[in-house]
Protein backbone atom coordinates (compact mmCIF):
# COMPACT_ATOMS: atom_id res chain seq x y z
CA UNK A 1 0.00 0.00 0.00
CA UNK A 2 3.07 2.20 0.23
CA UNK A 3 4.77 1.83 -2.67
CA UNK A 4 3.16 3.26 -6.25
CA UNK A 5 3.80 1.04 -8.79
CA UNK A 6 2.91 3.82 -11.55
CA UNK A 7 6.14 5.99 -12.52
CA UNK A 8 5.23 9.55 -10.83
CA UNK A 9 5.29 12.39 -12.83
CA UNK A 10 7.08 14.56 -10.15
CA UNK A 11 5.54 18.07 -10.85
CA UNK A 12 6.90 20.34 -8.44
CA UNK A 13 4.69 22.32 -5.98
CA UNK A 14 5.23 24.34 -3.48
CA UNK A 15 4.04 28.02 -3.98
CA UNK A 16 2.54 27.07 -6.96
CA UNK A 17 -0.10 24.69 -5.74
CA UNK A 18 -3.64 25.69 -5.54
CA UNK A 19 -4.78 22.07 -4.29
CA UNK A 20 -8.34 21.99 -5.64
CA UNK A 21 -8.01 24.07 -8.37
CA UNK A 22 -5.73 21.93 -9.88
CA UNK A 23 -7.12 18.75 -8.85
CA UNK A 24 -10.14 19.51 -10.69
CA UNK A 25 -8.22 20.74 -14.01
CA UNK A 26 -6.41 17.36 -13.62
CA UNK A 27 -9.86 15.82 -13.82
CA UNK A 28 -10.93 17.92 -16.61
CA UNK A 29 -8.06 16.69 -19.04
CA UNK A 30 -9.04 13.19 -17.79
CA UNK A 31 -5.94 12.34 -15.38
CA UNK A 32 -6.75 11.53 -11.96
CA UNK A 33 -3.93 12.65 -9.62
CA UNK A 34 -3.03 12.84 -5.92
CA UNK A 35 -0.91 14.49 -3.78
CA UNK A 36 1.93 12.97 -1.51
CA UNK A 37 4.53 14.27 0.71
CA UNK A 38 7.79 13.48 -0.94
CA UNK A 39 9.75 13.07 2.13
CA UNK A 40 7.70 10.01 3.45
CA UNK A 41 6.42 9.07 0.06
CA UNK A 42 3.01 9.22 1.45
CA UNK A 43 -0.13 9.54 -0.70
CA UNK A 44 -3.47 11.64 1.15
CA UNK A 45 -6.80 13.24 -0.07
CA UNK A 46 -8.44 15.83 -0.36
CA UNK A 47 -5.82 17.77 -2.00
CA UNK A 48 -4.37 20.64 0.12
CA UNK A 49 -1.55 22.64 1.03
CA UNK A 50 0.02 20.64 3.43
CA UNK A 51 0.63 16.73 4.04
CA UNK A 52 -2.34 16.29 7.16
CA UNK A 53 -0.42 15.38 10.11
CA UNK A 54 3.32 16.20 9.16
CA UNK A 55 2.75 19.27 7.84
CA UNK A 56 5.12 18.38 5.24
CA UNK A 57 4.85 20.97 2.13
CA UNK A 58 7.61 19.30 0.45
CA UNK A 59 4.62 17.80 -1.54
CA UNK A 60 3.97 16.47 -5.18
CA UNK A 61 1.33 15.17 -7.88
CA UNK A 62 1.38 12.43 -9.32
CA UNK A 63 -1.08 9.56 -11.56
CA UNK A 64 -2.62 7.39 -9.29
CA UNK A 65 -2.86 3.87 -10.43
CA UNK A 66 -6.89 3.73 -10.06
CA UNK A 67 -7.22 0.72 -8.64
CA UNK A 68 -9.11 0.51 -5.55
CA UNK A 69 -11.03 -1.55 -3.33
CA UNK A 70 -14.98 -0.68 -2.19
CA UNK A 71 -15.13 0.42 1.34
CA UNK A 72 -18.57 1.18 2.00
CA UNK A 73 -21.53 1.78 -0.31
CA UNK A 74 -25.18 3.03 -0.07
CA UNK A 75 -27.88 3.13 -2.50
CA UNK A 76 -29.73 6.42 -2.59
CA UNK A 77 -33.14 6.28 -3.07
CA UNK A 78 -35.10 8.25 -5.67
CA UNK A 79 -38.80 8.55 -6.89
CA UNK A 80 -39.00 6.63 -9.93
CA UNK A 81 -38.69 7.05 -12.99
CA UNK A 82 -35.53 8.65 -11.81
CA UNK A 83 -33.29 5.46 -11.22
CA UNK A 84 -31.53 5.10 -8.01
CA UNK A 85 -27.96 5.33 -7.80
CA UNK A 86 -25.23 4.16 -5.42
CA UNK A 87 -22.47 6.50 -3.47
CA UNK A 88 -19.11 4.45 -2.75
CA UNK A 89 -16.24 5.15 0.01
CA UNK A 90 -13.54 3.58 -2.50
CA UNK A 91 -9.99 3.00 -0.68
CA UNK A 92 -7.67 3.61 -3.30
CA UNK A 93 -4.12 0.85 -3.60
CA UNK A 94 -2.23 3.53 -2.84
CA UNK A 95 -4.03 4.38 0.45
CA UNK A 96 -5.74 7.55 0.42
CA UNK A 97 -10.15 6.60 0.66
CA UNK A 98 -12.44 8.45 -2.04
CA UNK A 99 -15.93 9.25 -2.34
CA UNK A 100 -16.85 8.22 -5.60
CA UNK A 101 -20.01 6.17 -7.91
CA UNK A 102 -19.61 2.47 -9.58
CA UNK A 103 -21.02 2.74 -12.87
CA UNK A 104 -21.42 -0.11 -15.16
CA UNK A 105 -23.67 -2.41 -13.01
CA UNK A 106 -27.01 -2.00 -11.14
CA UNK A 107 -26.13 0.09 -8.36
CA UNK A 108 -27.50 -2.20 -5.97
CA UNK A 109 -24.68 -4.52 -7.61
CA UNK A 110 -22.19 -2.98 -5.97
CA UNK A 111 -20.68 -4.67 -2.79
CA UNK A 112 -18.04 -4.04 0.10
CA UNK A 113 -14.38 -5.22 -0.76
CA UNK A 114 -15.80 -5.47 -4.63
CA UNK A 115 -12.43 -4.86 -7.03
CA UNK A 116 -12.47 -1.67 -8.80
CA UNK A 117 -10.44 0.69 -11.78
CA UNK A 118 -11.14 4.61 -11.92
CA UNK A 119 -12.01 6.48 -14.71
CA UNK A 120 -12.60 9.82 -15.12
CA UNK A 121 -15.67 11.26 -17.15
CA UNK A 122 -16.31 14.58 -18.18
CA UNK A 123 -20.12 15.71 -17.54
CA UNK A 124 -20.89 19.14 -18.62
CA UNK A 125 -17.37 20.31 -19.73
CA UNK A 126 -15.99 18.96 -15.88
CA UNK A 127 -14.19 16.35 -15.32
CA UNK A 128 -15.54 13.34 -12.67
CA UNK A 129 -14.30 10.30 -10.94
CA UNK A 130 -15.95 7.23 -11.37
CA UNK A 131 -15.11 4.03 -10.74
CA UNK A 132 -15.84 0.81 -12.79
CA UNK A 133 -15.74 -2.66 -11.68
CA UNK A 134 -12.54 -4.39 -12.25
CA UNK A 135 -11.78 -7.00 -15.12
CA UNK A 136 -10.93 -9.71 -11.85
CA UNK A 137 -14.01 -8.25 -9.96
CA UNK A 138 -16.33 -8.90 -13.14
CA UNK A 139 -15.10 -12.42 -13.12
CA UNK A 140 -16.08 -12.93 -9.16
CA UNK A 141 -19.34 -11.13 -10.27
CA UNK A 142 -20.01 -13.69 -12.76
CA UNK A 143 -19.44 -16.86 -10.45
CA UNK A 144 -21.55 -15.07 -7.82
CA UNK A 145 -24.54 -14.92 -10.49
CA UNK A 146 -23.97 -18.65 -11.33
CA UNK B 1 -2.97 21.33 38.65
CA UNK B 2 -4.19 19.01 36.24
CA UNK B 3 -7.27 16.76 35.70
CA UNK B 4 -10.98 17.80 35.63
CA UNK B 5 -12.22 19.52 37.92
CA UNK B 6 -15.08 16.60 38.73
CA UNK B 7 -18.08 17.68 41.31
CA UNK B 8 -17.30 21.43 41.20
CA UNK B 9 -19.53 22.14 38.97
CA UNK B 10 -23.38 21.31 38.38
CA UNK B 11 -26.49 22.15 36.35
CA UNK B 12 -29.28 23.70 38.54
CA UNK B 13 -32.16 24.00 35.62
CA UNK B 14 -32.94 22.17 32.65
CA UNK B 15 -35.59 23.28 30.33
CA UNK B 16 -37.53 22.00 26.71
CA UNK B 17 -39.82 24.31 25.07
CA UNK B 18 -41.66 24.01 21.78
CA UNK B 19 -40.84 20.60 21.40
CA UNK B 20 -42.40 18.92 17.84
CA UNK B 21 -43.93 22.49 16.32
CA UNK B 22 -44.22 25.49 17.50
CA UNK B 23 -45.29 28.12 14.72
CA UNK B 24 -44.60 31.47 14.13
CA UNK B 25 -41.83 31.53 17.08
CA UNK B 26 -37.85 32.80 15.47
CA UNK B 27 -35.18 30.49 17.17
CA UNK B 28 -33.97 32.86 19.58
CA UNK B 29 -37.63 33.69 20.54
CA UNK B 30 -37.54 29.15 20.86
CA UNK B 31 -34.37 29.81 22.89
CA UNK B 32 -35.13 32.15 25.02
CA UNK B 33 -38.65 30.92 26.38
CA UNK B 34 -36.49 27.87 27.12
CA UNK B 35 -33.61 29.70 28.97
CA UNK B 36 -36.16 31.75 31.20
CA UNK B 37 -37.73 28.36 32.16
CA UNK B 38 -34.30 26.64 33.59
CA UNK B 39 -33.22 29.91 35.03
CA UNK B 40 -36.55 30.15 37.21
CA UNK B 41 -35.98 26.37 38.19
CA UNK B 42 -33.14 27.19 39.91
CA UNK B 43 -34.29 30.63 41.29
CA UNK B 44 -31.39 32.63 38.98
CA UNK B 45 -32.35 35.94 37.65
CA UNK B 46 -31.21 36.10 34.04
CA UNK B 47 -29.04 38.85 34.36
CA UNK B 48 -27.03 37.23 36.92
CA UNK B 49 -25.97 34.68 33.39
CA UNK B 50 -22.01 35.58 32.91
CA UNK B 51 -21.57 32.78 30.74
CA UNK B 52 -23.29 32.70 27.50
CA UNK B 53 -23.31 29.61 25.66
CA UNK B 54 -25.47 29.26 22.21
CA UNK B 55 -25.42 27.47 18.56
CA UNK B 56 -28.29 28.46 16.37
CA UNK B 57 -28.53 27.17 13.07
CA UNK B 58 -29.45 29.41 11.33
CA UNK B 59 -27.56 32.63 12.43
CA UNK B 60 -23.24 32.68 12.32
CA UNK B 61 -23.03 34.98 15.14
CA UNK B 62 -25.91 33.86 17.12
CA UNK B 63 -24.03 34.01 20.55
CA UNK B 64 -24.06 38.14 19.77
CA UNK B 65 -27.44 37.51 18.70
CA UNK B 66 -28.94 36.50 22.52
CA UNK B 67 -26.55 38.36 24.37
CA UNK B 68 -28.49 41.43 22.83
CA UNK B 69 -32.08 39.43 23.09
CA UNK B 70 -31.18 39.23 26.57
CA UNK B 71 -29.92 42.16 27.48
CA UNK B 72 -27.11 40.77 28.40
CA UNK B 73 -23.18 41.38 28.72
CA UNK B 74 -21.81 38.44 29.41
CA UNK B 75 -17.65 37.48 30.37
CA UNK B 76 -17.93 34.35 27.88
CA UNK B 77 -19.85 34.19 24.85
CA UNK B 78 -19.43 31.39 22.87
CA UNK B 79 -20.91 30.16 19.93
CA UNK B 80 -19.24 27.13 18.26
CA UNK B 81 -19.27 25.08 15.38
CA UNK B 82 -19.14 21.68 16.59
CA UNK B 83 -22.35 20.61 15.68
CA UNK B 84 -24.72 18.76 17.79
CA UNK B 85 -21.97 18.01 20.37
CA UNK B 86 -21.65 22.03 20.72
CA UNK B 87 -23.57 21.46 24.00
CA UNK B 88 -21.60 18.52 25.74
CA UNK B 89 -18.43 20.86 24.66
CA UNK B 90 -20.15 23.86 26.47
CA UNK B 91 -20.60 21.84 29.36
CA UNK B 92 -16.95 21.09 29.49
CA UNK B 93 -15.83 24.82 29.01
CA UNK B 94 -18.38 26.07 31.76
CA UNK B 95 -17.14 23.37 34.07
CA UNK B 96 -13.75 24.85 33.99
CA UNK B 97 -14.84 28.63 34.11
CA UNK B 98 -16.82 28.21 36.95
CA UNK B 99 -14.45 26.24 39.05
CA UNK B 100 -11.81 28.67 38.48
CA UNK B 101 -13.96 31.77 39.15
CA UNK B 102 -13.84 33.55 36.28
CA UNK B 103 -17.98 33.16 35.69
CA UNK B 104 -20.74 32.17 38.02
CA UNK B 105 -23.58 31.29 36.05
CA UNK B 106 -23.48 29.71 32.81
CA UNK B 107 -26.09 30.01 30.45
CA UNK B 108 -26.43 27.00 27.47
CA UNK B 109 -29.16 26.92 25.25
CA UNK B 110 -30.21 26.34 21.72
CA UNK B 111 -33.68 26.27 19.86
CA UNK B 112 -34.77 26.04 15.65
CA UNK B 113 -37.96 26.06 13.66
CA UNK B 114 -36.72 24.21 11.01
CA UNK B 115 -39.75 22.20 10.83
CA UNK B 116 -42.50 25.00 10.57
CA UNK B 117 -40.54 27.55 9.08
CA UNK B 118 -38.69 24.95 6.26
CA UNK B 119 -39.86 21.35 6.87
CA UNK B 120 -36.32 20.08 6.87
CA UNK B 121 -33.10 20.30 8.25
CA UNK B 122 -31.36 23.64 8.68
CA UNK B 123 -27.75 23.56 8.12
CA UNK B 124 -25.09 26.10 7.06
CA UNK B 125 -22.97 23.17 6.44
CA UNK B 126 -22.20 22.46 2.50
CA UNK B 127 -20.64 19.51 1.07
CA UNK B 128 -16.77 19.83 0.04
CA UNK B 129 -15.82 19.92 -3.50
CA UNK B 130 -14.57 16.06 -3.47
CA UNK B 131 -17.87 14.79 -2.11
CA UNK B 132 -20.61 16.89 -3.74
CA UNK B 133 -20.71 15.70 -7.37
CA UNK B 134 -21.70 11.97 -5.95
CA UNK B 135 -25.24 13.24 -4.85
CA UNK B 136 -25.20 11.76 -1.51
CA UNK B 137 -28.39 12.39 0.81
CA UNK B 138 -26.23 14.14 3.17
CA UNK B 139 -26.27 13.55 6.17
CA UNK B 140 -28.12 10.45 6.04
CA UNK B 141 -25.93 8.42 3.39
CA UNK B 142 -22.67 9.32 5.59
CA UNK B 143 -24.38 7.54 8.20
CA UNK B 144 -25.71 4.62 5.94
CA UNK B 145 -22.18 4.11 4.41
CA UNK B 146 -21.13 3.59 7.95
CA UNK B 147 -23.93 1.36 8.87
CA UNK B 148 -22.95 -0.75 5.37
CA UNK B 149 -19.46 -1.27 6.73
CA UNK B 150 -20.61 -2.02 10.44
CA UNK B 151 -23.01 -4.89 8.67
CA UNK B 152 -19.93 -6.08 6.45
CA UNK B 153 -17.68 -6.18 9.20
CA UNK B 154 -19.70 -7.50 12.11
CA UNK B 155 -22.84 -8.87 10.80
CA UNK B 156 -25.01 -6.13 12.11
CA UNK B 157 -28.63 -6.57 10.21
CA UNK B 158 -30.99 -3.71 9.29
CA UNK B 159 -33.53 -5.69 12.37
CA UNK B 160 -30.92 -4.69 14.81
CA UNK B 161 -31.26 -1.08 13.25
CA UNK B 162 -34.81 -1.64 13.66
CA UNK B 163 -34.69 -2.32 17.37
CA UNK B 164 -32.93 0.96 18.03
CA UNK B 165 -35.89 2.92 16.57
CA UNK B 166 -38.59 0.83 18.38
CA UNK B 167 -36.59 0.80 21.42
CA UNK B 168 -36.80 4.51 21.18
CA UNK B 169 -40.62 4.82 20.39
CA UNK B 170 -41.22 2.78 23.09
CA UNK B 171 -39.45 5.52 25.09
CA UNK B 172 -41.39 8.67 23.64
CA UNK B 173 -44.89 6.28 24.10
CA UNK B 174 -43.98 7.48 28.09
CA UNK B 175 -42.86 10.92 27.36
CA UNK B 176 -45.95 13.38 26.80
CA UNK B 177 -43.57 15.91 25.07
CA UNK B 178 -42.62 13.32 22.46
CA UNK B 179 -43.49 14.14 19.12
CA UNK B 180 -43.83 11.15 17.53
CA UNK B 181 -45.94 8.35 19.35
CA UNK B 182 -47.33 5.49 18.21
CA UNK B 183 -47.13 1.38 17.80
CA UNK B 184 -44.07 0.91 15.82
CA UNK B 185 -42.68 -2.59 15.40
CA UNK B 186 -39.69 -4.24 13.76
CA UNK B 187 -41.65 -4.80 10.58
CA UNK B 188 -42.85 -1.47 10.43
CA UNK B 189 -38.96 0.13 10.13
CA UNK B 190 -38.41 -2.62 8.13
CA UNK B 191 -41.09 -1.78 5.59
CA UNK B 192 -40.75 1.33 5.48
CA UNK B 193 -39.61 4.07 2.46
CA UNK B 194 -35.74 3.40 2.29
CA UNK B 195 -33.75 6.64 1.84
CA UNK B 196 -30.36 5.73 1.24
CA UNK B 197 -29.80 1.99 1.86
CA UNK B 198 -29.70 0.12 4.59
CA UNK B 199 -31.33 3.41 6.42
CA UNK B 200 -35.15 3.97 6.29
CA UNK B 201 -37.24 7.18 7.16
CA UNK B 202 -37.58 5.47 10.54
CA UNK B 203 -33.86 4.86 10.89
CA UNK B 204 -33.63 8.41 10.25
CA UNK B 205 -33.93 11.12 13.38
CA UNK B 206 -37.26 13.58 13.16
CA UNK B 207 -37.34 17.13 11.53
CA UNK B 208 -38.93 19.15 14.30
CA UNK B 209 -38.77 22.49 16.08
CA UNK B 210 -37.61 22.82 19.66
CA UNK B 211 -35.17 24.69 22.08
CA UNK B 212 -33.64 23.39 25.21
CA UNK B 213 -31.07 24.99 27.76
CA UNK B 214 -29.74 23.88 31.31
CA UNK B 215 -27.91 26.83 33.67
CA UNK B 216 -24.81 25.61 35.52
CA UNK B 217 -23.04 26.98 38.34
CA UNK B 218 -20.65 25.65 41.10
CA UNK B 219 -20.97 23.18 43.07
CA UNK B 220 -21.30 24.98 46.49
CA UNK B 221 -24.31 27.50 45.02
CA UNK B 222 -26.19 24.86 43.35
CA UNK B 223 -26.69 23.02 46.94
CA UNK B 224 -28.55 25.95 48.39
CA UNK B 225 -30.58 26.77 44.75
CA UNK B 226 -31.99 22.96 44.51
CA UNK B 227 -32.40 20.15 46.35
CA UNK B 228 -30.97 17.69 43.32
CA UNK B 229 -28.17 19.78 41.59
CA UNK B 230 -26.94 17.12 38.86
CA UNK B 231 -23.03 17.24 39.16
CA UNK B 232 -20.80 17.61 36.37
CA UNK B 233 -18.46 14.65 37.10
CA UNK B 234 -16.85 14.30 33.72
CA UNK B 235 -16.92 15.83 30.12
CA UNK B 236 -14.15 15.24 27.22
CA UNK B 237 -14.67 16.31 23.36
CA UNK B 238 -12.96 14.57 20.42
CA UNK B 239 -12.90 15.22 16.90
CA UNK B 240 -11.36 13.21 14.52
CA UNK B 241 -12.82 14.46 11.07
CA UNK B 242 -15.30 16.39 9.36
CA UNK B 243 -16.56 14.65 6.21
CA UNK B 244 -17.26 10.89 5.80
CA UNK B 245 -14.74 10.29 3.66
CA UNK B 246 -11.72 11.42 6.06
CA UNK B 247 -13.28 9.14 8.60
CA UNK B 248 -10.31 6.69 10.02
CA UNK B 249 -12.45 3.59 10.72
CA UNK B 250 -16.30 3.89 9.93
CA UNK B 251 -17.40 1.46 12.81
CA UNK B 252 -15.50 3.73 15.42
CA UNK B 253 -16.49 6.87 16.17
CA UNK B 254 -14.44 9.46 18.00
CA UNK B 255 -17.12 8.56 21.28
CA UNK B 256 -14.40 6.00 22.40
CA UNK B 257 -11.89 8.58 22.78
CA UNK B 258 -14.23 11.32 24.68
CA UNK B 259 -15.30 9.00 26.61
CA UNK B 260 -12.62 6.86 27.99
CA UNK B 261 -11.33 10.70 29.29
CA UNK B 262 -14.52 11.37 30.51
CA UNK B 263 -14.82 8.18 32.70
CA UNK B 264 -11.51 8.82 33.61
CA UNK B 265 -12.45 12.33 34.82
CA UNK B 266 -15.62 10.62 36.73
CA UNK B 267 -13.76 8.29 38.43
CA UNK B 268 -16.44 5.44 36.50
CA UNK B 269 -17.15 3.18 33.90
CA UNK B 270 -19.81 2.23 31.87
CA UNK B 271 -20.66 -0.05 33.89
CA UNK B 272 -21.44 2.71 37.23
CA UNK B 273 -24.06 4.28 34.49
CA UNK B 274 -27.69 3.88 35.24
CA UNK B 275 -29.08 5.68 32.01
CA UNK B 276 -27.37 6.73 28.65
CA UNK B 277 -28.36 9.63 26.29
CA UNK B 278 -26.90 9.38 23.25
CA UNK B 279 -27.53 11.36 20.34
CA UNK B 280 -29.11 9.30 18.06
CA UNK B 281 -29.56 11.14 14.41
CA UNK B 282 -29.53 7.73 13.12
CA UNK B 283 -30.06 3.68 14.32
CA UNK B 284 -26.41 3.41 13.84
CA UNK B 285 -25.49 5.97 16.20
CA UNK B 286 -26.81 4.24 18.69
CA UNK B 287 -25.27 1.14 18.25
CA UNK B 288 -21.67 3.01 17.35
CA UNK B 289 -22.05 4.66 20.45
CA UNK B 290 -23.34 2.03 22.94
CA UNK B 291 -19.75 0.12 22.13
CA UNK B 292 -17.78 3.22 21.76
CA UNK B 293 -18.85 4.87 25.07
CA UNK B 294 -18.03 0.71 26.45
CA UNK B 295 -21.68 -0.52 27.46
CA UNK B 296 -20.79 -3.50 24.93
CA UNK B 297 -17.27 -5.01 22.65
CA UNK B 298 -16.99 -3.20 19.85
CA UNK B 299 -19.12 -5.11 16.80
CA UNK B 300 -21.60 -6.26 19.58
CA UNK B 301 -24.17 -3.11 19.13
CA UNK B 302 -26.61 -4.77 16.71
CA UNK B 303 -26.67 -7.85 18.92
CA UNK B 304 -26.52 -6.13 22.55
CA UNK B 305 -29.68 -3.63 21.51
CA UNK B 306 -31.66 -6.85 20.58
CA UNK B 307 -34.83 -8.48 21.66
CA UNK B 308 -35.94 -4.88 23.20
CA UNK B 309 -32.35 -4.63 25.73
CA UNK B 310 -32.69 -0.77 25.42
CA UNK B 311 -35.97 -0.09 25.62
CA UNK B 312 -38.63 0.30 28.50
CA UNK B 313 -37.97 -2.73 30.88
CA UNK B 314 -34.50 -3.75 28.95
CA UNK B 315 -31.45 -4.05 30.65
CA UNK B 316 -29.99 -0.45 29.84
CA UNK B 317 -32.42 2.14 29.34
CA UNK B 318 -31.04 4.31 26.38
CA UNK B 319 -32.55 7.35 25.09
CA UNK B 320 -35.39 7.55 27.80
CA UNK B 321 -36.50 10.80 26.28
CA UNK B 322 -37.79 8.95 23.30
CA UNK B 323 -34.53 10.43 21.34
CA UNK B 324 -34.46 12.19 18.24
CA UNK B 325 -35.74 9.46 16.46
CA UNK B 326 -39.22 10.10 18.21
CA UNK B 327 -38.94 12.71 20.45
CA UNK B 328 -37.47 15.77 19.23
CA UNK B 329 -34.65 16.74 16.79
CA UNK B 330 -34.46 20.13 15.63
CA UNK B 331 -31.52 20.14 13.86
CA UNK B 332 -28.49 20.06 16.84
CA UNK B 333 -29.97 17.70 19.56
CA UNK B 334 -26.91 17.17 21.91
CA UNK B 335 -28.29 19.89 24.58
CA UNK B 336 -31.54 17.63 24.81
CA UNK B 337 -29.64 14.40 25.85
CA UNK B 338 -28.25 16.60 28.46
CA UNK B 339 -31.83 18.06 29.67
CA UNK B 340 -32.96 14.62 30.04
CA UNK B 341 -30.22 13.22 32.02
CA UNK B 342 -30.96 15.85 34.63
CA UNK B 343 -34.59 15.18 34.60
CA UNK B 344 -33.45 11.40 35.02
CA UNK B 345 -30.93 12.33 37.92
CA UNK B 346 -33.48 14.51 39.57
CA UNK B 347 -35.99 12.45 39.66
CA UNK B 348 -38.80 14.21 37.61
CA UNK B 349 -39.05 12.14 34.21
CA UNK B 350 -42.51 10.76 35.01
CA UNK B 351 -43.85 7.94 33.79
CA UNK B 352 -40.50 7.22 31.85
CA UNK B 353 -38.23 7.17 35.16
CA UNK B 354 -35.78 4.93 35.58
CA UNK B 355 -35.56 4.37 39.54
CA UNK B 356 -32.80 5.12 41.51
CA UNK B 357 -30.71 7.12 38.80
CA UNK B 358 -27.23 8.44 40.36
CA UNK B 359 -25.22 8.48 37.41
CA UNK B 360 -26.35 9.40 33.01
CA UNK B 361 -24.47 9.15 30.14
CA UNK B 362 -24.90 12.21 27.89
CA UNK B 363 -23.34 11.96 24.41
CA UNK B 364 -23.16 14.39 21.86
CA UNK B 365 -22.62 14.07 18.24
CA UNK B 366 -21.55 16.71 15.53
CA UNK B 367 -21.02 16.43 11.76
CA UNK B 368 -21.00 13.01 10.48
CA UNK B 369 -19.83 10.75 13.82
CA UNK B 370 -17.28 13.91 13.13
CA UNK B 371 -17.11 15.47 16.53
CA UNK B 372 -17.42 13.57 19.86
CA UNK B 373 -18.51 14.58 23.41
CA UNK B 374 -19.66 12.83 26.20
CA UNK B 375 -20.45 14.23 29.56
CA UNK B 376 -21.17 12.43 32.88
CA UNK B 377 -23.64 13.43 35.19
CA UNK B 378 -24.02 12.12 38.71
CA UNK B 379 -26.44 12.86 41.89
CA UNK B 380 -24.96 13.94 45.57
CA UNK B 381 -24.47 10.17 46.04
CA UNK B 382 -21.63 10.30 42.94
CA UNK B 383 -19.85 13.04 45.09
Amino acid sequence: MTSNPIPATPIPTTDELRPLRDYQAYLDEGRFMLLRDRTTGEAFFFPRVLAPVTGSRDLEWFEASGRGTVYAVTVVQKRPPTPNYNVVLVDLEEGPRVMSRVEGLAPDDVFIDMKVQARVAQVDGKGILLFDPAPENQIAAGEKAA
Amino acid sequence: MSGFVRGQAAIVGAATFGIGEAPGYDTLDLAARASIDALNQAGIALKDVDGLFLALPDDMLSGLSFAEYLGLHPKITENNRTGGSAFQTYVYWAALALAMGEIDTALIAYGSNQRTKSGKLVTPAQDPAWEDPYKAIMPASSYALAASRHMHQYGTTREHLAEVAVAARGWANLNPEAFAKGPLSIEDVLASRMVSTPLTVRDCCLVTDGAAAIVMTRADRARDLVAKPAYVLGAAAATWHRNITAMPDLTVSAAAESGARAYAQAKLGPKDVDVVELYDAFTINTILFLEDLGFCPKGEGGRFVSGGQIAPGGGLPVNTNGGGLSCVHPGMYGLFTLVEAVAQITGTAGARQVPDVNVAVAHGNGGVLSSQATVILGSGATL
